[in-house]
């Protein structure tokens, strides 16, 4: 019954102080040294400040900026410390009231615009915190912000095109626009 | 699905595969103890490990002992998560000053990671500091895994040797797994996810001013920090407004890496593999969906080349291949139908060139339809349970296909050693069922299949669904166990049955609006974690040790073949036809309902 007590007990030990304190030290050296942007969080930066991170989403809800899709994390949308989805299902009352809901403010907020609203522009991201809209609900949105700006659509659909990146690899994943990106470059134009 | 789905899934399934015999091969090598020459560096370091824990590695166990040893090792692992959440206070690098996990929570996050479930009732970023993560958890996705690959190299040896008593040494399969095969894939894999942009450093969280002022309703507490409800039961809230974001960091690409390759799924923080953080290009998802399936495609090779005949392994892979595929045609189909109900508010669910379209609730830009589906049913396939977008949030049938193969007890490509383990327990239940029909005593791979074999075989195909009823059963009919119900209707019940096969399937993924995180739920979930565990862990090895004391017996006229496509229809029928007996009325009662709900309103 004990026989095994004695390895069971060093081996743990060892194992522990291996893979639990070497291992993530020596990724966190290894990182630190030769990819020190990346591994402390992809952060913007202005004036030497952090003004953000390009991987973590921000909440828009001003006409002249591009919004960002719904967020669900709490108390305040997009919160990094408590990042999450809805988890509201298919068939929840709740998710077709508030899918309801922000279809209303895009066309409050950009009264012409009678097109069908772009599925991710209305519903809330995994995370919470996702930084991309795709380049449909940029392009839906484009003529509202061009319009409060004073902007000419086509100048602002270059910016735009700047700021969107392309399935990686050309194969992987989907096409999408960094809104934070998008808009601080949209804040530095003038 | 987008035009370019199937080119991005015949991609994924290609490389995959074409990595199962390299690693495979090598997998052998390290098991069988002949050590390839550019490892061989390492094997002085590895003896001296033997010393210092006063094991000879020469010394086979029988499989009492192995079974011993295996559970030795999981208590030291559940006793040390649980003191080390109980301390965290008083532990170094918290450098948010978190508090003490509390004791329900704390005893089912250390069974969930001791089993290589990784169910979190917690939100990672607010409750575990630094060294917890490192040095508690994530070492347990190493422990685990190599756990659940001792076991299953036990039982391949089961069937490889004849006339022996003993199964191997588990302290050598157990090291061995953890510093030729998991830790070194860990390093080179962590360092190219923080190429991706993947965080991994100890420092603060990172404040920023945001660009906007957001106002948002904050929720009234009282004197004891307890939110406010007002008399029909919904929070109080008063208006706030913040400019600022609060960036949660920390050591998170090396814990990523095993989290994937051990197929253990618990994330740094709360939203999983869809934080951008943990996962924040479509290469990263790549290659986070490619390590949940490397290392028990390649161990189908490990098999077959251990038991001495690399087509018996092969037909295991080619069985796991094609149930996948199936499975992932029902849900990428189901997510990129969308939601009916949406189409008549004026919302675009088309795919096209800009958009992913479909049902976008709870899943990234970045992974658009294809790869959160694809995603969803590769974590669930195997026991892996991590997610890149909401299974809670998917369509009912898109949500049925991650349910279902968990409760088909996640053998197709499956955990770590447990997915082949599992397989290998369906395999000898197919050929008792094919010499039922033909009236001849069953034999696999050279071994007469007799009554005992069986009877440890049927423990581990009937005590999950035993688990997850009867768990899910005594939760509808508490009050406790329908507090946590997040959806209405067909919907609430379906986030209890996944709660508790998660939890029997050691998979961890969830209906995530369900509140688990309650004494009710930490104390049933954290019991049905370790049966679902260790109670089928142990009738393997009985079953390792009964196949390896039996005599070979050669191939004759009436023996059935196990690598033709005959056989790999059988192993197919058997495992859908067993789930399908045990959970389909529960199935009916949930997703399906919801389904037919969901397109008869429109």
């Amino acid at each position: 019954m004990f026989k095994e007590f004695r390895p069971a007990v060093t081996s743990f030990l060892l194992l522990t102080l291996l893979t639990g304190i070497v291992y993530p030290l020596l990724v966190t050296g290894i990182s630190q040294l030769a990819m020190p942007a990346k591994a402390n969080g992809s952060l913007i930066v202005k004036d030497g400040k952090p003004v953000g991170s390009s991987l973590i989403g921000q909440s828009f809800s001003d006409p002249k900026y591009f919004w960002s899709r719904p967020s669900a994390t709490g108390p305040m949308p997009y919160n990094p410390t408590a990042s999450g989805g809805s988890n509201l299902g298919p068939t929840n009352p709740a998710l077709l009231d508030a899918v309801k809901a922000r279809v209303q403010a895009l066309r409050d907020a950009d009264p012409g615009n009678v097109q069908p609203v772009p599925v991710d522009l209305v519903t809330a991201s995994a995370s919470g915190l996702d930084p991309h809209i795709s380049p449909a609900a940029a392009e839906y949105q484009l003529a509202r912000v061009a319009r409060v700006r004073n902007l000419e659509p086509d100048a602002l659909r270059k910016l735009v095109a700047e700021h969107t990146e392309g399935r990686q690899f050309g194969i992987l994943g989907e096409p999408r626009v960094n809104v934070l990106e998008l808009n601080l470059a949209l804040d530095a134009m003038r | 699905m987008s035009a370019n789905g199937l080119p991005q899934i015949a991609l994924y399934l290609g490389v995959l595969l074409a990595l199962a015999k390299p690693l495979g091969w090598y997998m052998a090598q390290v098991y069988e103890g002949k050590l390839p020459v550019f490892v061989r560096w390492v094997v002085p370091a590895e003896n001296l490990f033997y010393r210092l824990c006063g094991v000879d590695s020469r010394q086979e166990m029988r499989w009492t002992r192995y079974a011993l040893a295996m559970l030795w090792f999981a208590l030291l692992g559940v006793l040390a998560v649980y003191a080390m959440q109980r301390l965290q206070g008083m532990l170094p690098l918290n450098p948010q000053g978190l508090a003490a996990v509390s004791p329900d929570s704390a005893f089912n996050t250390a069974i969930s990671f001791m089993t290589n479930t990784n169910w979190q009732g917690y939100s990672g970023e607010s409750t575990m500091s630094y060294l917890v993560q490192m040095a508690a958890l994530a070492v347990q996705n190493f422990f685990s895994a190599a756990a659940g690959m001792a076991v299953l190299v036990a039982l391949v040896r089961g069937f490889a040797r004849h006339t022996t008593e003993t199964i191997g040494n588990f302290w050598v399969d157990m090291t061995r797994s953890i510093i030729y095969i998991l830790l070194p894939l860990s390093v080179v894999l962590a360092l190219v996810l923080v190429s991706q942009g993947v965080v991994q450093n100890l420092s603060a969280y990172q404040t920023a001013p945001t660009v906007e002022t957001i106002t948002y309703d904050n929720p009234k507490m009282d004197a004891e920090g307890n939110a406010l409800k007002d008399a029909s039961g919904n929070p109080v809230t008063e208006k706030a407004t913040t400019k600022e974001q609060v960036i949660a960091k920390g050591p998170v690409a090396s814990q990523e890496a095993i989290k994937q390759l051990g197929t253990n799924g618990g994330g740094f923080f709360n939203a999983n593999s869809a934080h951008p953080f943990e996962n924040p290009t479509p290469f990263s998802n790549f290659l986070a969906m490619l390590a949940i399936f490397l290392i028990p495609a390649a161990l189908c090779y490990t098999f077959g080349s251990m038991v001495g005949d690399t087509r018996q392994g092969w037909a295991i892979l080619l069985a796991m291949t094609i149930l996948f595929v199936g499975f992932l045609a029902v849900a990428e189909y189901a997510e990129q139908q969308g939601n009916p109900a949406f189409t008549a508010l004026g919302v675009d669910q088309d795919a096209s060139a800009t958009q992913p379209g479909g049902n976008m609730e709870g899943k990234e830009t970045r992974f658009g339809i294809v790869n959160s589906a694809l995603f969803a049913t590769i974590t669930t396939a195997a026991s892996c349970g991590a997610v890149n977008g909401m299974h809670d949030s998917f369509t009912p049938l898109g949500g049925l296909v991650p349910l279902a193969q968990i409760q088909l007890g996640e053998v197709i490509f499956g955990g770590v050693g447990s997915g082949l383990y599992g397989m290998l327990v369906y395999a000898v239940i197919a050929v008792f069922l094919a010499g039922l029909m033909i009236g001849r005593t069953p034999e696999y791979l050279g071994k007469k299949i007799e009554a005992f074999d069986i009877k440890m075989a049927s423990l581990v195909i009937l005590l999950p669904p035993m688990l997850i009823l009867g768990g899910a059963a005594l939760a509808v009919m508490l009050a406790a166990g329908k507090a946590g119900v997040a959806n209405p209707g067909a919907h609430g019940f379906s986030e209890i049955l996944y709660a508790f096969s998660s939890a029997v399937g050691n998979n961890g993924s969830a209906f995530a609006g369900l509140s688990a995180n309650t004494p009710f739920y930490n104390v049933a979930l954290g019991l049905e974690m370790f049966f679902g565990r260790i109670w089928l862990m142990i009738p393997v090895l009985a079953l390792a040790g009964s196949l390896a004391a039996k005599k070979r017996i050669p191939a004759s006229i009436g023996s059935m073949a196990t690598h033709t496509q005959m056989f790999v229809w059988l192993l197919i029928g058997t495992v859908l036809l067993v789930g399908a007996l045990n959970f389909v009325p529960a199935l009916a009662l949930g997703p399906v309902i919801e389904h037919l709900n969901m397109i008869n309103a429109h």
